[in-house]
């Protein structure tokens, strides 16, 4: 692993809190989770990816902004590795860089409409922009 | 003044490694009262004994400290060692320079100070000890197994076989366990009924085995080669020794809404009942929860059609008492509630099933007389998905499931899956799976059978959720090769649940002061070298209740207990420990504290008349130890408010003498 | 008795029934909500990560806020309890001195460690006001309707913070259900995510998501779904509103007798 690399992991672990190493490699995450199908890496990868320091495919990919943090490979990890975080760690590292920001304030106009809950738009502002 | 001789151990690099051996001895030769010090590789080995014996003779020692490994290991040894010299054996002192220094320490100036202080300590210690003579005691040649599944009958068999008389108390109403509710044995597939009901039979016919069904043991006292056990024999209200067997009570009982446990509820019996066909003894037991009669007093089915007249409504519990040589524990297992998992809807629907559940499915003694038929509405599934590890390797909440490998699940469920497609081959037949593990003779290649002959679909990943939909059972799952979620209409989803010790273990545990692991497993004396024994010395250990094992590895280990017990029950007395508590009489105040928290009640007062000055003579009241049942625990000595008591061994003195050196 | 009340911003404009009912509610059956001053919106979604400070502030100041009035912090909105909930777990465990951190930048009189106790509406109901109180005070029991609980994931997980009910088979709700004399249905997907804030990413996939949830509820025989969340109320209603989705203050309301039409 490069230096690089291995910067990059180590920041990634320290800011969730994951420790990839007690991954077993079951698959429940992935098994459970309800975005799997948008996602081109999948929560077990997000896992063993980091685990080995191969982080900049997930940083490039669109799957760090379709987990819902709904939690539910958390709750179901018979390992307590909580992939959610990890995958949160990853977007961080991609939306606090300048002008890397998914989503803008001006999107907002042609994707509200009357009823949309400003719920919606702070906790996307909160998990796509920094 | 003692003529000490300093023995250090390398162990190889285990000691040598982090403690500077030479210097250790170096350090000792000028500790008060010794005479000689060396060191040597293996001090276990021939040649280190040799070593030691030599050395008695030649210097004329008194005394022997050892610096090695923990007197768990080798006290014994090194104990042996100097009576082959003519040396007492409890003139022999350890100092664990291993486990408790070069195994915890990494620094080699650290180890070597910790090192010599604690050889300092043995050494002062060994000053003051002085030659005992152990004691003896009788053993009863009888011996106690408390449950009678495949483990209980087999070890009972094998000391029945020696001559020696068996007790089986079993909690349910039959002997049989686990092993008798299981369809087929992996990897040979016969049939386990076929196998474990002429076990069960040799059991009720052997004149040397007494089965005590439908009872607890209740309380344990005494010491092994002589403890006198409780057993609560519940009432049953029905004579067991009039009672034929032959049903027609289990026919007749209009309650007949009772959840069968021997079919894990997915059937129902009557409150008079006999569990199974090949039950031992084969009688009948009424569940007072559910009787009529007992409950309202108005019934009375069973009594009128019983011709044997085996039916009393009036039978109370027993209590029966009995004495043991050695009590072998063969408590077994339990699959564990999936109730903390309902993300496979395991309450939702009732086709989602434990593995233990499909056994009874698939059994001809089984609630659908052996036809896989689901069990909300009775059809015939296509889709079947079993799932691996539910509950087990499981580490994120303690509450929910259990860290360890269950050990047996991958191959019953290799098993199911072959039986079924075996059977129903117009079945799709899933398996997810984290690992494979068949180690074990024939398993691996019992497995690439399911695959490669019974076109079993395996599949490496985890289902994340079941869903009811309907009459079918959405499962969400990964396919961690393809890397594809997948989902799957079953109609029928089976779990290997984790496997856990019966509840009844760990109170069993507390009355026979047998240690336990953090599972509720027991522990053995070693984990390679004394596999089925207890550390707690009468008490064995066979089957299940000591960790995770299949029906050949239980009844092998059944079998090592038994061998364990006829050693014991072949001895006719039992040498003891030496080191008990003694009291001083002069300066015990007959208080009784000692004898309040003694846990063995090996303490009693006695009245003794004692010389006074002026040839006048005064009864005092005085405590008195049973040598022969006292443990040597120590609870009296820190009792006692006057200083009588004592522990032989480690008395007082010697113990301050220790701590002096240690902090000197 | 009177509890710390932190509405949140949906509730105060595309959410109102959630509020206005909930303290409606409250009132009948003896609790006060009273509202923490000044509070600002909890941001929607907890961070997780142990270096994101600043997001956690202002459920940081409202728990500091009940803590100074010896209250228990209730929220009715399923995201707002979660994030208060969750943060005041990362303030109790300090994780990479975070907790220090945050004290140091609001430089309190006296540090906040986690003590202020957090309480969804719908644990101060079971747990504090208990079902059979709540039964008693019905006065329109809904008898006979069948309604589907819709926990989504923020009431439950992650279950080791929040520690409201069993994570997989939970019943708080249904329990409330039947309290309020109507009948409980119980289906798969109502612990199932609704698509969250991705209907902002992706609104075909989030709908999906939502939709998959209302034909769950559905072909179980759910007549009508509750929700605490106006989120998942909002992506369950973009699935054509065949089976409504009303609020559990709502549903309360109407059983207490105090809803207006």
């Amino acid at each position: 692993m490069d230096r690089t690399n291995e910067n990059l992991r180590k920041e990634i672990i320290r800011e969730s809190g994951v420790n990839p190493l007690k991954c077993m490699r079951c698959g429940k995450c992935s098994g459970t989770c309800p975005s799997y199908g948008e996602m081109e890496y999948h929560p077990h990868q997000f896992v063993y990816m980091v685990e080995t320091g191969d982080i900049e495919p997930l940083m490039k990919s669109k799957s760090i902004y379709k987990c819902l943090s709904c939690f539910a490979c958390i709750d179901r990890c018979p390992r307590g590795v909580e992939p959610a975080k990890i995958v949160e760690a990853v977007r961080l590292e991609v939306v606090r860089q300048q002008g890397a920001n998914h989503l803008k304030a001006e999107d907002i106009p042609s994707i509200i409409d009357e009823d949309m809950p400003q719920q919606a738009l702070v906790s996307a502002f909160r998990k796509y922009s920094k | 003044m003692q003529r000490i001789g300093v023995f250090v151990c390398w162990c190889g690099s285990n000691i040598a490694g982090t403690v500077d051996v030479v210097a250790v001895s170096e350090a000792l030769k000028n500790e008060p009262g010794v005479v000689f010090s060396t060191n040597y590789q293996y001090m276990c080995s021939q040649a280190g004994q040799n070593i030691i014996i030599d050395a008695i003779k030649e210097h004329n020692l008194t005394g022997i400290v050892v610096c090695s490994c923990s007197p768990r290991m080798h006290e014994a040894t090194f104990r042996k060692t100097a009576a082959a010299a003519g040396l007492n054996p409890y003139m022999v002192e350890i100092a664990n320079i291993r486990e408790q220094c070069s195994w915890v320490h990494k620094e080699m100036p650290i180890g070597t100070e910790k090192a010599i202080i604690l050889g300092k300590a043995a050494i002062a210690k060994v000053n003051l000890n002085a030659p005992l003579v152990p004691g003896e005691s009788p053993v009863t040649k009888r011996a106690l197994v408390i449950g009678g599944g495949i483990a209980g009958i087999q070890t009972a068999l094998d000391i029945a076989e020696a001559g020696y008389e068996v007790d089986i108390v079993e909690k349910k109403p039959t002997i049989g366990g686990k092993m008798a509710q299981i369809d087929k044995t992996f990897p040979t597939l016969d049939c386990a009924a076929c196998i474990l009901t002429p076990k069960m039979v040799d059991v009720a016919q052997n004149e040397k085995i007494k089965i005590y069904s439908y009872s607890e043991v209740t309380e344990v006292n005494g010491f092994v080669g002589n403890y006198t056990v409780k057993i609560n024999k519940k009432a049953r209200y029905v004579k067991e020794d009039v009672c034929t067997g032959c049903g027609l009570c289990t026919e007749k009982c209009p309650m007949k809404k009772v959840p069968n446990e021997f079919n894990l509820g997915m059937d129902n019996r009557r409150a008079i009942y006999i569990p199974f066909a090949q039950a031992v003894p084969k009688v009948a037991t009424i569940d007072a929860n559910y009787c009529t009669m007992l409950k309202t007093g108005k019934c009375g089915v069973c009594s009128k059609v019983c011709t044997a007249g085996a039916i009393d409504y009036t039978q109370k519990d027993e209590v029966i008492e009995q004495k043991y040589g050695a009590i072998v524990v063969a408590t077994g297992f339990n699959p564990i509630s999936m109730d903390k998992f309902d993300e496979f809807a395991y309450n939702q629907s009732k086709d989602v099933i434990t593995s233990l559940e499909f056994e009874r499915l698939t059994n001809a003694a089984g609630p659908t007389a052996g036809k896989l038929l689901r069990p909300s509405d009775g059809k015939h599934p296509h889709t079947i998905v079993f799932v691996q590890c539910v509950g087990s390797r499981c580490s994120s909440c303690a509450e929910k499931g259990k860290e360890y490998c269950s050990k047996i699940c991958c191959m019953y469920t290799a098993k199911h899956a072959m039986l079924t497609r075996d059977k129903y081959p117009d079945t799709d037949v899933y398996v997810f799976y984290i690992d494979v593990r068949t180690p074990g003779k024939a398993f691996d290649e019992f497995y690439r059978r399911a695959v490669e002959e019974y076109g079993v679909h395996y599949i490496k990943g985890m289902v994340g959720k079941v869903s009811p939909e309907g009459d079918k059972l959405m499962v969400r799952a990964s396919d961690l090769l393809a890397n594809k979620q997948l989902n799957i209409e079953a109609d029928l989803v089976v779990l290997a649940a984790a496997i856990e010790p019966d509840k009844s273990a760990r109170p069993l545990a507390t009355m026979l002061t047998a240690s336990m692991d953090t599972n509720d497993f027991f522990t053995e004396a070693h984990p390679k070298l004394r596999p089925v024994e207890s550390p707690t010395a009468g008490v064995f250990l066979s089957g299940t209740c000591q960790g995770p094992k299949d029906i050949p590895e239980t009844v092998s280990q059944a079998s090592a207990a038994a061998a364990k017990v006829i050693g014991l029950l072949s001895k006719d007395k039992l040498t003891g420990n030496p080191c008990v508590a003694q009291s001083d009489e002069l300066m015990c105040n007959g208080c009784s504290s000692c004898e309040r928290v003694c846990p063995y009640g090996a303490i009693s007062y006695v009245d003794k008349e004692f010389r006074m000055p002026n040839r006048t003579t005064v009864v005092r009241r005085v405590a008195s130890v049973n040598e022969a049942v006292c443990q040597g625990c120590g609870c009296c000595t820190v009792a006692c408010p006057s200083g009588a008591m004592d522990l032989k061994g480690f008395a007082n003195k010697q113990i301050m003498a220790e701590v002096d050196a240690i902090c000197k | 008795m009177k509890v710390s009340y932190f509405p949140g911003c949906t509730l105060k404009t595309k959410a109102k029934k959630l509020d206005v009912y909930a303290r409606k509610c409250a009132e009948v059956l003896g609790v006060t909500l009273e509202e923490i001053e000044n509070w600002q919106c909890c941001g929607g979604v907890f961070t997780t990560a142990s270096n994101e400070i600043a997001t956690k502030l202002s459920s940081a100041r409202a728990l500091v806020e009940a803590k100074e009035k010896g209250q228990p912090l209730v929220s009715v909105c399923s995201a707002c309890h979660n994030v208060i909930k969750q943060t005041n777990q990362a303030i109790k465990e300090n994780r990479d001195s975070f907790t220090d951190r945050m004290n140091n930048y609001m430089a309190l009189e006296e540090p906040y460690n986690g003590e202020t106790q957090v309480l969804h509406y719908l644990e101060l109901l079971r747990d504090v006001v208990g079902y059979d109180k709540i039964k008693e005070k019905v006065v329109n029991p809904l008898t006979g309707k069948k309604i589907g609980a819709y926990y989504g994931c923020l009431l439950l997980r992650p279950n080791s913070v929040m520690q409201m009910d069993d994570p997989e088979n939970p019943s708080i709700i249904e329990d409330l259900i039947r309290a309020l004399g109507a009948e409980p249905v119980v289906f798969p997907y109502r612990n199932e995510c609704c698509g969250g804030y991705t209907i902002i990413e992706d609104k075909d996939v989030a709908i999906e998501k939502s939709g998959k949830v209302c034909k769950s509820a559905k072909s179980h025989g759910a007549e009508m779904i509750v929700t605490a969340c106006p989120l998942c109320k909002y992506n369950l209603d973009k699935n054509g509103k065949e089976v409504p989705v009303v609020y559990i203050t709502e549903l309360l309301a109407e059983a207490l007798g105090v809803k207006e039409d």
